[in-house]
């Protein structure tokens, strides 16, 4: 579209599963006529004899001559909706029109506002009573959400935070959290076709305030601050982003049943190290939330035996995607077993799982997402890319930065299991800051 | 009859949209450079090249050149004024 702006005749091509979001996205940029031609899904894995033959066969979205829409899309003349464009202003009411409460359960859904569980209705007394959790004005602007870089931004308030706080069952007292994770920026509904869901520790004094549980069971849905928290941070995130509908704000291929609520506490008091959020800034004494995201691959384990411990975790690291970062999160049980290895430090750890984590050249090659986002950076001469890509297909090469590594103590020490999780880390926010 | 509900509006504030036009089209190709956008998606690459042999063996009249932006995802403003500067029409792709 930028293109279009500069004044060069322009037609986008996309694969046809793609079509209503390559639309969708051309009506809120201004410009729904956006020309396009479409060919089969996938390119990723086709010969370039099958991707010769999608150019010489139809548009399956169009119907006719694939090679024929898209030379017309740059030579058919202007017509008045070409020429014009179309803008808009959209805007959200504070209040919808009194209804039943079924009639408002079934618009709820209907207008895909809910993970589809049941919800509390956001009454005025409801998010009044919630807004109580927080000093912060009703009025106060939050931060922005969008579900991909491609889309626009929406704005929201406090009271926009609250109202979601409400439906997803949450108590008053946890909307400093939900508000910290509002504010971080972090989408819980992103688009990414790897099904993204989103991942959230605390850490400081408010762990124990709200009861939240890291001890045994502590990620799974045992405690209500953790379980609605979490709960909270995905409906705000899709409805404060204007949507996370399927096929057009959501392309993630199977989903992420992760994305229905996961916040957790760090189990700091059995933690041989520092906590999460002391390492990142934040005093003991503080109270913080870390939003991630990733989760679309999961492993782990129970015990790491003397004999096997380095090996074991050597080849899960290698089962990680090369793509992105693990987190560990380790029973207290396993933090304890590799402090008396030696690793005095998480960071002592992180470096030797960084080490460890270095696989052939090849192999780190041979993945659609290190083709896609990593080799344009190593042909550009960005390091380590530049280096990854000039190295021989049987060289070791080291897939994660050590901060792309993340460690998180939990659990109840009931056996000694941990799990390495997909995990981009989005930063973490003061939850003080939004009592 | 069943009581009515007043609740909030869970949305955000969408911002603003300015309304944008095409650019204008081009009465055919001869003679004209269209430059094929590979956007970096995995086999994209191979697909603008298999695009470019098309237009060699079926439109020899129209020159064309792959282009490619620095990063995946990320604007590139100096191949933008590239293609502004010297380029008739653009063909972007492929996006997922």
């Amino acid at each position: 579209m930028a293109l279009e702006e500069g004044g060069v005749p322009t037609v986008a091509l996309h694969t046809d599963t793609f079509a209503r979001l390559a639309r969708s996205v051309a009506r809120v940029n201004g410009m729904p006529t956006t020309r396009q031609a479409f060919v089969p899904q996938p390119l990723v894995g086709r010969s370039a004899d099958e991707l010769r033959g999608y150019i010489h066969g139809p548009d399956p979205i169009d119907g006719r001559p694939f090679a024929r829409v898209m030379l017309e899309a740059l030579t058919r003349p202007l017509d008045d909706a070409d020429a014009s464009g179309a803008g808009f202003d959209r805007s959200t009411p504070r209040l919808l029109e009194p209804d039943t409460e079924d009639g408002l359960r079934r618009r709820f859904e209907d207008e895909r506002w809910t993970d589809f569980l049941p919800i509390v209705l956001p009454t005025e007394e409801r998010v009044e009573a919630m807004l109580a959790g927080t000093s912060h004005d009703r009025d106060e602007v939050v931060g922005t959400l969008r579900p991909t870089q491609y889309r626009e931004a929406w704005e929201f308030t406090v009271e926009k935070v609250a109202v979601n706080a409400v439906m997803a069952g949450a108590r008053p007292a946890y909307l400093p959290v939900i508000l910290a994770l509002a504010a971080s920026g972090v989408t819980a509904r992103h688009s990414s076709t790897t099904s993204y869901a989103a991942m959230a520790v605390v850490n400081g004094p408010i762990r124990t305030e709200l009861g939240m549980n890291s001890g045994i069971g502590a990620t799974g849905p045992y405690d209500h601050a953790s379980a609605t928290i979490g709960r909270a941070f995905g409906l705000l995130s899709q409805n404060l982003q204007g949507g996370s509908v399927p096929g057009e704000t959501y392309m993630g291929s199977q989903g992420n049943p992760l994305a229905y609520s996961h916040v957790f506490a760090e189990n700091e008091e059995r933690s041989p190290w520092p906590s999460f959020g002391v390492q990142h800034g934040f005093d003991a004494s503080q109270s913080c939330v870390s939003a991630f995201l990733g989760g679309w691959y999961t492993l782990g384990g129970t015990g790491l035996r003397d004999g096997s411990w380095r090996e074991t975790l050597r080849r899960s690291l290698h089962g990680c995607d090369a793509s992105l970062g693990p987190a560990l999160l380790l029973d207290p049980l396993v933090a304890d077993s590799l402090v008396r290895r030696g690793l005095a430090t998480k960071e002592q750890l992180i470096d030797l799982l960084a080490e460890e984590s270095r696989i052939p050249a090849r192999d780190y090659w041979d993945n659609q997402w290190n083709q896609t986002l990593a080799r344009p950076r190593a042909v550009a001469g960005i390091e380590p890319f530049a280096s990854h890509l000039a190295a021989a297909p049987d060289d070791l090469i080291q897939p994660y930065r050590t901060e792309d590594i993340h460690v998180i103590v939990v659990g109840g020490e009931t056996t000694p299991t941990w799990r390495m999780t997909a995990a981009w880390y989005g930063g973490t926010v003061s939850v003080d800051a939004w009592r | 009859m069943a009581e009515l509900v007043t609740v909030h509006d869970p949305r955000g504030f969408p911002p603003a949209v300015a309304a944008k036009p095409l650019a204008a089209r081009l009465e055919g190709l001869d003679g004209k450079r269209v430059y094929l956008v590979d956007c970096l998606f995995d086999n994209s690459d191979v697909f603008m090249v298999e695009l470019q042999r098309w237009f060699g063996e079926q439109l020899p009249a129209v020159e064309t050149r792959v282009a490619r932006p620095r990063e995946s995802w990320v604007d590139d403003p100096e191949l933008r004024a590239a293609i502004v500067a010297d380029g008739d029409a653009a063909v972007l792709g492929v996006g997922v």
